[in-house]
């Protein structure tokens, strides 16, 4: 189960045992986004490609630092840190207060940090640890339901307030995924499904900002407002559609370099990049995505223990939801929302959270690496 | 794994959860999730493929229309050109700032800005504000034009802040000598709504592009007009243009090449002075139009721009109307210039020119006594003298001998009443009644005074200034002569010999000694020797002799005052009639007449003659115009009311105006006329300044007549 790479003898072992089917793909995949951002930049390094590669650098290392985590101080840790992050969205939501209108970060100095993405791990971490040291027997009572729900629902909260919906249900989707293969009873989900669906219309109606509201609309009926918030989605197909099998090449992209796409370097970078590679740039794109999530559950699957394997799915589902609603969301299948493309997009916030899933599921790798499997007595 | 707490949990007896169990409910479940992230990247795939393969077409397309701009290049406009070529109308090339009320986010704003930016006046702002909340959206509206480089460069960069506002290079319409042709060109402006509705042409709504709004500018729109060019420029989302792709350059309009004398026609408008009157002359020998001045007029360079509030309000307010053009749409008595006419009615009637009547200043129709102006008498007078001292009583007892049928028939052969086939976009034509014209019109018999009135070119007779011009070319030649205004359309009428020539002779004799002989026009005689002028003068009643003499009063019940003539008179080469509107009689007309001829055959001395009155009269006709614009300015301000919103408002004004003037004679048409003084001795025209440059002109000539003139003074 261990990595093939570990008997051959040329390469050396430290380097040999690193999880490259999924560090080359992710490296591939970082540099495309450069490309990207390069020709977004219109053809230069600043202001965004450069960041991004240092950022990714920056990242990179944390990444490392967070692989190298002993197993026992991560099971100590993971409640206060926890913790911590709760700590500071609340503290976002009093300095919002004090400071007269909303908003969704701390500033440290020159860091700018957003708690909300920081959550969003946590929340699976703590989600994690709650399912390892509960009993078996007692996943399908109130006792396996009731704490976790909390867990969840204080972040998602505090995230709701900012108000950030994008975020929230980012955070609510990795807590679920994990109670999901925690193996809460089905019929819990089939019915929560039911009544999600059944309350769709009041939370609509009740709990939406206008603006989400329009996003909602504008969704269901794109011709509605094709100047107003349709404008975005039309000009994403359109870049896309318009870049054909092979694209109009490196730097050629009308849409994003005439700024008829709103974001071409955040939300939008996926189109940016389909319109100047093509059909054959996205099946790329995907195909990479799809080599580390790939990685990512064969490192669930291999782990040892509860802890790890909920670990790393929590991961590898909070990476997913990233992909899958930004890309909806571009070719027009999703409403219009803030989430940026993990890799590819331009922003601090998204790389580090991706960064840390990728950190914590090369920890559970290494720990799969050094402890293997002993049967079921975990 | 041991599970300590599995015992005191709750008892589901149906089924023991163990870790082996979560275990594999793990498995199951990651596969279930795996199954799902392996479809939506399917769907994903799927979706990608369908937008860039099967949608391909559509998105190119869409993206290629984000992308490129079609703008449309105002195509130049074409020349008008006088007869050697001068334009009389053409293109300067400027840079012009319009805007497009429907783009605009902040109108009044945005006006106000932009005035500021370009120091605009505030009665051009307001003008400004006026015309786009009256303006359809989609109808450019000028803010300025003909601006430097620096103010347009200014409001370029500043575009983003101003939407709706479009800065171009591009042409404005240019008319050198501005109002001496304002009647005769007409001017362009902006289409209307209702004019873009009857053709709906992408160009009438391109901003910067003028149609011809009036005269030989509309007459000739589809001719002037030209092709556009295109521009297809790479624009940014916001507007702004990145690159040119491909321009095609506009075809320019075909010129339209006049018979229009542009000096002559300049120098006659000029010539005019403070009278308000018009002067035609035309080539005897091809029919040409050399000459269709109207004066006052307008600046046609400013109506271009759009006419604002204060100068509309000063052109509408004058009583002198500046907006009528005067040649084809002001029609007058005719007064004594019908006279060679009718002796040409006579002759051919049978009645010897020899023959006399004696004339003791009066003659007795029916129960009324019809004087001569001369109320003393000529005493034995034949045609010649009946022409040239313009005796009424020969023409009162000739004319009842033949009836009024003739005269009419002859009346309409030399051009009265008749429309000429011009390029013009209205003529009036006046009227030559007859006994049917009478009947059908008023309901009334004709009767003999109705005769006695019509031989001296009162009562219901109105002819227009071209319609005498053509008179007077077509007696002395003697060929049906049809006047035309374009180079391009063949002369006419030069086959059809209207009268024998020994007729034509003598009228040509009678009327050269108007001038040069025992005449009521001694003073127009040119100065110029071996160029002798003839003519006829003629003074036309207005109202009732109740209430003005004519002479003096108020300026809108004086007489008119005519002159039609030809010069050389033994081989006419030119022909004309020169028509001063209240001008107090004939002596306000024909020094006109006698300069602008002398301007024909010796430039040099025809200015000489007018610098002097100018210098006079304070300026140019242009020069006074703007005076009075900046003193009417300076009086009235901003006070003035908004202008007509469109054109046609202005020209149905001015047509019912004119309208209303023609019938003014209506009302003592069936009144004695009591003929006017036919000379004015003074030849200083009521109001103006002495002319200093006529003195010298009289005596020199000789008087070609056996008979020693009289001299002028005694007005026989």
């Amino acid at each position: 189960m261990s990595t093939i790479v570990q008997r051959s003898g040329i390469i050396p072992e430290p380097i040999a045992r690193q999880p490259w089917e999924m560090l080359i793909p992710l490296v591939l995949l970082t540099s495309f986004g450069g490309l990207v951002l390069y020709s977004a930049g219109g053809g230069a390094m600043e202001p965004f490609a450069l960041s991004h590669f240092i950022r990714f650098g920056v990242f990179a290392v944390m990444t490392a630092i967070i692989a190298s985590l002993p197993r026992d101080a991560v099971r100590v840790l993971t409640y206060p840190a926890y913790l911590i992050v709760l700590l500071l969205l609340l503290a976002v939501e009093i300095v919002g207060q004090v400071g007269g209108g909303s908003q969704r970060w701390l500033e440290f100095g020159p860091i700018r940090i957003q708690p909300s993405e920081l959550m969003k791990p946590a929340v699976v971490l703590a989600m994690a640890r709650f399912y390892e040291t509960l009993p078996a027997g007692m996943i399908g009572s109130w006792r396996s339901v009731l704490p976790a729900g909390m867990l969840i629902v204080l972040p998602i909260g505090l995230v709701l307030l900012q108000p950030d919906l994008g975020t929230s249900v980012a955070i609510a989707f990795g807590g679920v995924v994990v109670m999901f293969l925690a193996g809460l009873p089905m019929w819990w989900f089939l019915s929560a499904m039911g009544a999600g669906i059944a309350a769709l219309p009041l939370v609509y109606f009740f709990a939406l900002h206008d603006y989400q509201r329009a996003r909602v609309t504008t969704f269901l009926d794109p011709e509605s407002d094709p100047l107003g918030a349709g404008y975005h989605i039309a000009q994403s197909k359109i870049a896309i559609g318009s870049g054909g099998i092979f694209g109009k090449g490196f730097n050629n992209g009308t849409q994003s370099h005439l700024d008829y796409l709103p974001e071409p370097h955040t939300d939008f970078v996926f189109a940016t990049m389909a319109e100047e590679w093509g059909l054959m740039g996205g099946l790329f794109v995907l195909a990479m995505y799809a080599l580390i999530l790939k990685w990512g559950w064969k490192v669930a699957n291999q782990s040892h223990d509860r802890f790890c394997s909920l670990l790393a799915a929590g991961a590898t589902a909070t990476i997913f939801f990233y992909i899958a609603i930004n890309l909806l969301m571009v070719m027009g299948m999703a409403p219009a929302k803030g989430i940026p493309l993990p890799w590819m997009s331009h922003g601090g916030s998204s790389m580090m959270t991706n960064m840390i899933c990728i950190g914590l599921l090369m920890m559970v790798n290494r720990w799969n690496r050094e402890a293997p499997r002993r049967g079921l007595t975990v | 794994m041991k599970i300590p707490f599995l015992q005191r949990g709750p008892h589901k007896p149906a089924r023991m959860i163990s870790a082996s169990l979560l275990r594999s409910s793990f498995e199951r479940r990651a596969v279930l999730i795996g199954a799902v992230q392996g479809g939506v990247g399917v769907l994903l795939a799927l979706r990608l493929g369908y937008l860039s393969v099967a949608e391909n077409e559509k998105y190119r397309t869409e993206s290629e229309s984000n992308r490129v701009n079609l703008t449309l290049i105002p195509p130049r406009r074409g020349w008008i050109l006088d007869r050697d070529g001068a334009p009389l109308a053409s293109n300067r090339a400027d840079f012009r700032v319009d805007l497009i009320p429907e783009r605009l986010v902040d109108a009044e704003g945005t006006i106000d800005r932009l005035g500021a930016l370009l120091s605009l006046e505030p009665a051009r702002i307001a003008d400004i504000k006026d015309k786009v909340s009256a303006a359809r959206g989609f109808q450019p509206v000028e803010v300025a034009s003909g601006l430097r480089y620096e103010d347009f460069a200014a409001i370029s960069v500043r575009l983003p802040e101003f939407p709706g506002v479009v800065p171009q290079r591009g042409f404005s319409r240019f008319y050198p000598t501005a109002s001496s042709v304002g009647h005769l060109i007409g001017y362009v402006g902006p289409a209307s709504a209702e004019e873009y509705e009857k053709d709906p042409n992408p160009l009438l709504i391109t901003p910067g592009y003028k149609i011809g709004k009036d005269g030989l500018e509309k007459q000739f729109e589809m001719n002037l007009r030209g092709v556009p060019g295109a521009r297809r420029v790479e624009v940014t989302a916001g507007g702004r243009i990145v690159r040119d792709l491909e321009t095609r350059e506009d075809v320019q309009g075909q010129p339209v090449k006049l018979t229009i004398d542009g000096p002559l026609q300049d120098y006659a408008a000029r010539r005019i002075g403070l009278e308000s009157g018009s002067v035609v002359v035309m080539d005897c020998r091809t029919g040409d139009l050399l000459c269709m001045a109207s004066m006052p007029s307008f600046d046609p360079n400013s109506f271009s721009d759009g006419i604002g509030g204060v100068e509309y309000a000063m052109l509408r307010d004058d009583e002198r109307v500046p907006l009528r053009n005067k040649v084809l749409k002001g029609l007058y008595p005719p007064g004594s210039t019908v006279k060679p006419m009718v002796s040409m009615a006579l002759m051919q009637a049978g009645i010897d020119p020899e023959e006399t009547v004696s004339c003791g200043g009066g003659l007795r129709v029916g129960n009324r006594v019809f004087g001569c102006w001369n109320r003393r008498g000529h005493g034995s007078v034949n045609m010649a003298k009946a022409i040239y001292q313009s005796c009424d009583v020969y023409f009162y007892a000739m004319a009842q001998r033949i009836g009024m049928q003739p005269i009419a028939d002859m009346a309409r052969r030399c051009g009265m009443g008749q429309e000429f086939p011009l390029p013009v976009v209205s003529q009036f034509f006046g009227t030559v009644p007859d006994p049917a014209w009478k009947m059908k019109k008023w309901g009334r018999e004709w009767q003999t005074f109705d005769t006695v009135n019509a031989t001296i070119g009162q009562g219901y007779m109105l002819a227009n200034p071209i319609q005498l011009a053509v008179m007077a070319s077509r007696i002395a030649t003697g060929h049906h002569v049809m006047p035309r205004l374009t180079l391009d359309t063949t002369p006419k009428g030069f086959n059809d010999i209207d009268f024998p020539l020994e007729q034509v002779q003598y009228v040509r004799q009678a009327m050269s000694d108007v001038v040069n002989g025992p005449g009521t026009a001694g003073r127009a005689r040119l100065p110029i020797p071996d160029v002798l002028i003839a003519g006829k003068t003629g003074t036309a009643q207005v109202v009732s002799l109740s209430i003005s003499n004519g002479k003096s009063g108020p300026w809108k019940y004086r007489d008119h005052g005519l002159f039609i003539f030809f010069a050389p008179y033994d081989k006419p080469r030119y022909a004309g009639a020169v028509v001063i509107e209240h001008g107090g009689g004939s002596g306000a007309a024909y020094p006109i007449a006698r300069d602008v001829m002398t301007y024909l055959f010796d430039p040099a001395k025809g200015l000489e003659a007018l610098a002097a009155l100018e210098a006079g009269w304070g300026g140019t006709a242009q020069q006074r115009l703007e005076a009075r614009y900046a003193a009417y300015a300076a009086e009235r301000g901003a006070g003035v009311s908004r202008p007509p919103r469109r054109d046609e408002e202005i020209f149905d004004r001015v047509e019912a105006e004119a309208r209303r003037a023609a019938t003014q004679t209506d009302a003592i048409a069936g009144e004695v006329i009591a003929p006017r003084p036919e000379a004015n001795p003074s030849g200083t025209p009521p109001g103006g300044a002495a002319p200093p440059a006529q003195a010298p002109a009289d005596s020199p000539a000789p008087a070609p007549t056996a008979t020693p003139a009289p001299p002028a003074e005694t007005a026989t």
